[in-house]
């Protein structure tokens, strides 16, 4: 699946495409299929989200899961700083990014 | 300590109010991303992987307690609690909010303190000495240059749009704390037979994807033409240095296609060019500056001795205290590498209390030093257990400098955009690994890079690592050999690289053939280059 992640303009915070707006959780992310550029142009003309772009993923019983670690680790946080996460009380949530 | 004029601080002043003029443009929609982040990278403001990034500019490392007592306050009112100090001796935040970020840098302006020329092809924070001022081997105090070249680059209207980024570091001792050969321009201020001072200049130095070590050009400008001959430097390179492809932008690149004959040759003419035009400042100018860099009122038969009593103490005396020029008085290193720690980050709590610290026992003074650690510089020796007693209730008395697990690594995948692997959860291992043996295997060091940009200084260590993105997954390479000391050199890659425990595990292959094979008072970089890489492969690889 493609799915589109950017960062929030006035907070910088990582946000997803969930299909209607931007949420800062992975798991909510929306395959757009080939509407990937449409979409980007049009949330980044009217400042929804900033540097936005399109990424490989795919979707398993935990969720979205983006191809590429670098993604994993926007999605869930510094793994070495798990109280700086989304998830800080799952002392295993690092083991997702790897 | 350098204290703003009018002039410096009308304009840092004014350049904040600029910046807010420019997120608020950037935030109604006035300014597209394309127009706005060149102003914001002006500013040290950068978009990581998690968020905002703010780059502060800590001129040669130093700073007053009450600027560190800003930047601690800045970690918990404008970020999640913490700072990282980083390998060109600044602090980065790593949550900054964009419209926060005007706030932000107002705070700073008020304490003398900026971010300007923390990003962007343009001259970037002039780096210098740790002990500057303090080391008692040192021929002179080296901040007054970086000062005085400090104010020549900023907002420099010519060198604001050089083809890559461009980093000068400035020493006045033999023993290079620096890394002064492996920046654009380093500056080594020497003695002459006369007694005189001068400049020895070293063009074309770096690491990066080519690392190179920086020639000698020229043994000797005398410091009345400081300002000149590196206008004449930077001239040269902005004339002649390569624009079609950012990887071979730096100077390393120019001096080493043209060579460094040719690339000299260019210098003394342009230099003689601009001697005519007068541009260099007055000598009454750099006097004004160095009354700011005066010896402190060290005390006058300050006691020498120290009780030695406590283990502890004292070994953290041998590995974390340097000797000072003036008697009574020693330089302390505080460690910001815990065992298990992030290298670099320190918290809010922990940056207040060494202003504090630096403000009881260092005449208001700190240094950070390009091995991400913290320096109060101006100690009395009878200060020293009351000291370090109050860094060890703070979690900041690891008595490791020098050793493995004085690790430099930089942000890597955690946190950085450009980053390929993950640097912090290595060195968290390394140094855990390796907490009962540092004392054992001595000087030893070790530097981490998430990508091929080094900003851990792999090249540069005595074991270097590189995280590499193998088909979607981390990878490490191992090199041995490097140096950024007086005896700089480049560390040569062992062969096919390691996941993450097996970079560890090759790391102690190869320190457990140094402790094998060297000879008396060898570090492991002695025996790597009296043994060469072959008995190191053997034993790594099997």
């Amino acid at each position: 699946m493609k799915v589109l992640t950017g960062n929030d303009l006035k907070s910088g915070d990582v946000v997803w495409w969930d299909g209607a707006a931007w949420s800062r959780h992975v798991v909510d992310a929306v395959d757009v299929f080939d509407q990937a550029d449409t979409i980007l142009a049009r949330e980044q003309a009217a400042r929804r989200v900033n540097a936005a772009y399109a990424i490989e993923a795919t979707r398993d019983a935990q969720g979205v899961r983006p191809a590429h670690i670098k993604d994993r680790i926007r999605a869930l946080g510094p793994t070495v700083r798990p109280d700086l996460t989304l998830k800080p009380a799952d002392p295993d949530a690092g083991n997702w990014v790897i | 300590m350098y204290k703003y004029d009018t002039y410096d601080q009308a304009m840092v002043d004014t350049r904040v109010e600029e910046f807010r003029d420019q997120v608020r443009r950037r935030i109604d929609g006035h300014l597209t991303e394309d127009q706005f982040k060149p102003l914001r990278l002006m500013n040290g403001l950068y978009l990581q992987l998690h968020a905002y990034m703010l780059r502060v500019a800590i001129p040669y490392g130093t700073l007053s307690s009450a600027q560190m007592r800003v930047l601690g306050d800045i970690a918990d009112r404008y970020d999640r609690g913490y700072g990282h100090f980083t390998t060109r001796q600044n602090i980065q935040y790593n949550w900054i909010k964009l419209e926060d970020t005007p706030d932000l840098l107002g705070e700073l302006a008020k304490v003398e303190m900026h971010a300007i020329q923390t990003s962007g092809n343009c001259i970037r924070n002039i780096s210098s000495d740790q002990f500057a001022g303090a080391a008692a081997d040192e021929v002179t105090d080296p901040r007054p240059y970086a000062e005085l070249l400090r104010q020549w680059s900023s907002f420099h209207p010519e060198f604001t749009t050089l083809p890559r980024k461009f980093k000068i570091a400035v020493i006045a001792s033999k023993i290079d704390r620096a890394a002064m050969r492996l920046h654009d321009i380093g500056i080594e201020i020497v003695r002459n037979d006369a007694g005189e001072f001068g400049a020895a200049f070293y063009v074309g130095g770096g690491m990066g994807r080519t690392p190179m070590i920086g020639p000698l050009i020229n043994g000797f400008v005398p410091l009345d033409q400081l300002i000149t001959y590196s206008e004449a430097c930077l001239r040269v390179y902005n004339r002649f240095g390569r624009r079609d492809n950012k990887y071979k932008a730096r100077i390393k690149i120019l001096v080493h296609e043209i060579g460094a004959a040719e690339y000299t040759r260019l210098v003394e003419a342009e230099f003689a060019h601009l001697l005519a035009q007068g541009i260099e400042p007055p000598l009454a100018e750099l006097a004004r500056i160095s009354e700011n860099f005066a010896d402190m009122a060290f005390e006058v038969g300050a006691p020498g001795d120290v009780d030695r009593s406590d283990p502890d103490f004292a070994l953290w005396l041998d590995r974390n205290t340097h000797a000072h020029k003036a008697p009574g008085y020693a330089i302390v290193t505080i460690s910001l590498k815990p065992v298990g720690g992030i290298p670099g980050d320190a918290s809010a709590d922990q940056i207040r209390l060494m202003a504090d610290l630096a403000r009881d026992y260092s005449f208001d003074e700190l240094r950070v030093t390009h091995a991400q650690n913290i320096v109060l510089p101006h100690v009395r020796k009878a200060d020293l257990h009351a000291l370090w007693t109050a860094l060890d209730g703070a979690g900041l008395s690891t008595p490791n400098l020098d050793t493995i697990g004085d690790i430099i690594a930089c942000p890597g995948l955690d946190y950085c955009s450009l980053a390929n692997a993950r640097s912090i959860p290595l060195a968290q291992k390394i140094s855990q690994r390796f907490a009962a043996r540092q004392e054992e295997i001595g000087e030893l060091k070790l530097k981490i890079s998430g990508c091929i940009n080094a900003c851990g200084h792999h090249h540069a260590g005595h074991i270097g690592i590189l995280g590499v993105d193998k088909r979607g997954t981390e990878n490490y390479q191992l090199l041995l050999g490097g140096s950024e000391a007086a005896d700089t050199s480049l560390g040569k890659i062992t062969g096919p690289g390691f996941d993450e425990d097996g970079i560890v595990d090759a790391i102690e292959r190869a320190t457990d053939l140094y402790l094998t094979r060297r000879a008396d008072g060898e570090r492991f970089l002695d025996t790597y280059r009296r043994l060469g890489m072959e008995p190191f492969k053997e034993a790594i690889y099997g």
